[in-house]
């Protein structure tokens, strides 16, 4: 016997089952949102960086009441050898905006604050409850969900599954394969307290509400495909780096070693100097991209945010997709419930039909050779950025020699560091077509 | 209060604390960083909680949970909720803000008047302290104002008596147990370990979700005098607020070669008696008297 029967039941309270649970909540369904953990937001890690557009379609005024951290106004490039970095900056005033567009937050704060406005919208919410498996009726239609409680299912007409990256309710369920190794980074982070002046002087802030952002390729990843980063946060720094989790199975080398590296790093320490080390996390991030994608929807569910693999790579961007499937997602229940129309896989076509028309499936497509292009081509993580540095080095020492001979060097390098000329423009054709 | 209720009532009072495992503190102005904290059930109230609602399961009644807190104290009381209390009670006003555990205890027992005036209570359960505070003197606090007999430490409870309107237990005390009989309604407070939380069911889940909870501001629990709230009802004074340091000298091995016990211990001497000139000679002075 079910114990009750709801519109919609969403599992998990991340960015997009708070995505989804909000919208349909706001369309006036009577939802059940399930998440696992102590409180809403007490398993969520994130890097973090919260870009607004996603989040302001759902909650137009949401900087009034959100926990923000810093707005991003400076972002840095990094590209790493053993000792040096050689990098771009993009810092603009422009991004003191009255509404700015991406800020750095923590994730612990911010879903707590996303959870209750997913509650004011009408949202029941229960934690520290594990959703075990779907149930299903005799034609083999999602019906519900049984938890690890006592008291039996709880029905719905449609189960919404932003479980996450592992996707083990569908895996359970026998919707979805196994998640692969060569899918899914590793990423691990610390977080390391600093008075916030401390923040604002080491990097060239004017106030407490500007923030940078540090992406970094190279040497961090020790010829892994990964990249590092460093966020601003109010008083602290987000600090991590991430490499596919097949990489680290074939390397043998330990996430936390690859980090204290990075932190050792001689671009790197003394931003970090006389910080203190508050949190240590981490978290898988789905990389698969576009042919990663699992099957999105049946009979009586359908999957948002990461348990989807809706992750950017290479633009760093996972929880904006994460809040866009789930409030498509939602979008599309609410009007099936209104029009009186069953969740059925035919009737939920419009979900993949909506996620294809939005920049979510549009950008995954557009990168979805990027994957296995940096699998194959692991000279990006280690030889470009190595040659890049020494190019550098050679060019801004002084030390007798004339320019031309220096550009001899320069070129000589670069072609020594691919075998050959063709090797070197191959790279570079690979990459443009990857990207286009 | 002084009458047995027909339905048997339990009254729990419990704390939202800091979880402690996770509390930090500033490093520059020393003071404690709640902000981002995750907060917790006082962990002694929850056996307080699973008393109260066994003693329900097999006897029948109402285990009711009572908070006082700021508004998002509500939280505590949903999970009590949810891990099968029938009822929450949240008193909050700012001028509860800053109270000590005279005034804690003031406005709890209002409170609980309160609360039997509509449904008599027959006991009144707390946790032994709280890990916050660590006093251990709120539960005392509330038996006193209201009456009751103060049972605390309380490590088993044995047998009630409806009927007659007492309690039977056993009551940890220096030097052994005390196995007590006290008439009801009391005031228990309990140990740790001395049952366990059961899990909530789905229903009890929904439930806690959905269910009002009583919030009353502090003229609505009672409370007609408020200079015996908040900060000004408490004569605690806080003269300082420190981290506290680990020590900046480590332990160190020392080995020592010796064959015999007598020559491990002379060893040991020397190096002692090497690092502190002084100690040798106050040492000697004091045999030799």
């Amino acid at each position: 016997m079910p114990v009750e029967h709801f519109d919609a039941i969403v599992v998990g309270a991340g960015p997009s089952g708070n995505a989804a649970a909000y919208t349909m909540g706001k369309a006036g369904m009577n939802v059940l949102q399930i998440d696992r953990g102590e409180y809403p937001g007490s398993k969520n890690v994130q890097g973090a960086i919260l870009y607004s557009d996603a989040l302001e379609r759902m909650i137009p005024d949401f900087r009034e009441t959100a926990p923000l951290e810093r707005h991003v106004v400076e972002q840095r490039f990094w590209m790493l050898d053993e000792k040096s970095h050689t990098g771009t900056h993009h810092r603009s005033d422009s991004f003191n905006e009255e509404r700015p567009n991406r800020y750095t937050i923590l994730r612990a704060q911010f879903d707590k604050w996303f959870a209750k406005q997913v509650r004011a919208a009408g949202v029941t919410l229960i934690t520290e409850t594990t959703v075990i498996e779907l149930v299903r009726n005799a034609e083999g239609r999602v019906i519900g969900v049984l938890t690890d409680r006592e008291g039996g299912p709880v029905h719905a007409d449609v189960v919404v599954l932003g479980e996450g990256v592992n996707g083990l309710v569908a895996q359970r369920s026998g919707l979805r394969p196994e998640l692969r190794p060569q899918h899914v980074a590793l990423a691990v982070k610390e977080t390391h307290f600093l008075p916030e002046e401390t923040i604002r002087e080491r990097f060239n802030l004017s106030d407490e509400n500007e923030g940078v952002v540090i992406e970094v390729l190279g040497s961090v990843s020790s010829g892994m495909v990964g990249t590092g980063f460093l966020y601003t946060n109010r008083e602290s720094i987000s600090i991590g780096v991430g490499c596919l989790v097949s990489d680290f199975a074939e390397k043998q080398i330990p996430p936390y070693a690859l980090l204290d590296r990075f932190k050792n790093h001689p671009s790197v320490r003394p931003l970090l100097k006389g910080a203190e080390m508050k949190e240590y996390v981490a978290h898988l991030i789905p990389e698969g991209g576009y042919d990663a994608i699992p099957k999105l929807t049946g009979d009586g569910w359908l999957i948002v945010g990461d348990a989807g693999q809706f992750v950017n790579a290479v633009h760093r961007e996972g929880s904006n997709l994460a809040m866009t499937t789930g409030r498509i997602a939602g979008e599309c229940l609410a009007r099936l419930k209104a029009e009186g129309r069953p969740a059925t896989e035919a009737n939920l076509k419009v979900y993949r039909d909506a996620l294809e028309q939005s920049f979510v499936l549009k950008d995954l497509r557009k990168y979805r050779k990027i994957p296995k292009l940096l699998k194959q081509n692991r000279q990006l993580f280690t030889t470009w950025p190595a040659v890049i540095n020494r190019s550098m080095q050679a060019f801004l020492r002084v030390d007798g020699r004339d320019k031309r001979a220096k550009e001899a060097e320069i070129l000589r390098g670069l072609k020594t560091a691919r075998g050959n000329w063709l090797n070197v423009a191959a790279d570079m054709v690979k990459v443009a077509r990857a990207w286009r | 209060m002084t009458r047995l209720a027909r339905e048997f009532h339990s009254v729990v009072c419990i704390k939202q604390v800091p979880d402690s495992a996770q509390i930090r503190v500033h490093p520059v102005t020393n003071t404690i960083m709640r902000q981002g904290v995750p907060t917790i059930i006082n962990p002694y109230d929850l056996f307080a909680l699973e008393e109260a609602m066994r003693l329900r399961d097999e006897y029948g009644g109402t285990v009711t949970v009572l908070t006082m807190g700021p508004p998002m104290a509500e939280d505590a009381l949903r999970r009590a909720l949810g891990l099968g209390a029938n009822r929450a009670v949240l008193i909050t006003d700012r001028r509860f803000a800053g109270s000590d555990t005279l005034a804690t205890s003031f406005a709890l027992s209002k409170a609980l008047t309160r609360i039997g005036e509509e449904h008599p209570i027959d006991i009144v359960f707390t946790g032994k302290q709280t890990i916050d505070g660590d006093t251990a003197q709120v539960g005392p606090g509330i038996a006193r104002r209201l009456g009751l007999n103060q049972l605390t430490y309380v490590a088993a409870i044995d047998a009630l008596d409806r009927d007659g309107a007492t309690i039977t237990l056993r009551r940890r005390s220096e030097g052994g147990v005390q196995v007590l009989r006290s008439r009801l309604p009391c005031l228990i407070t309990m140990l740790e370990d001395t049952n366990t939380l059961r899990r909530g069911t789905i229903q009890d889940m929904l439930r806690a979700a959905r269910a009002p909870v009583t919030t009353w501001s502090a003229e609505e629990a009672g409370i007609a005098d408020p200079m015996q709230c908040g900060l000004r009802g408490s004569p605690t004074v806080v003269k300082r607020v420190f981290a506290p340091r680990p020590r900046a000298d480590k332990a160190e091995m020392v080995v020592v070669e010796g064959k015999t016990p007598a020559q491990t211990a002379d060893a040991v001497l020397d190096l002692l008696f090497a690092q502190s000139p002084n100690l040798e000679a106050a040492l000697s002075a004091r045999f030799k008297s």
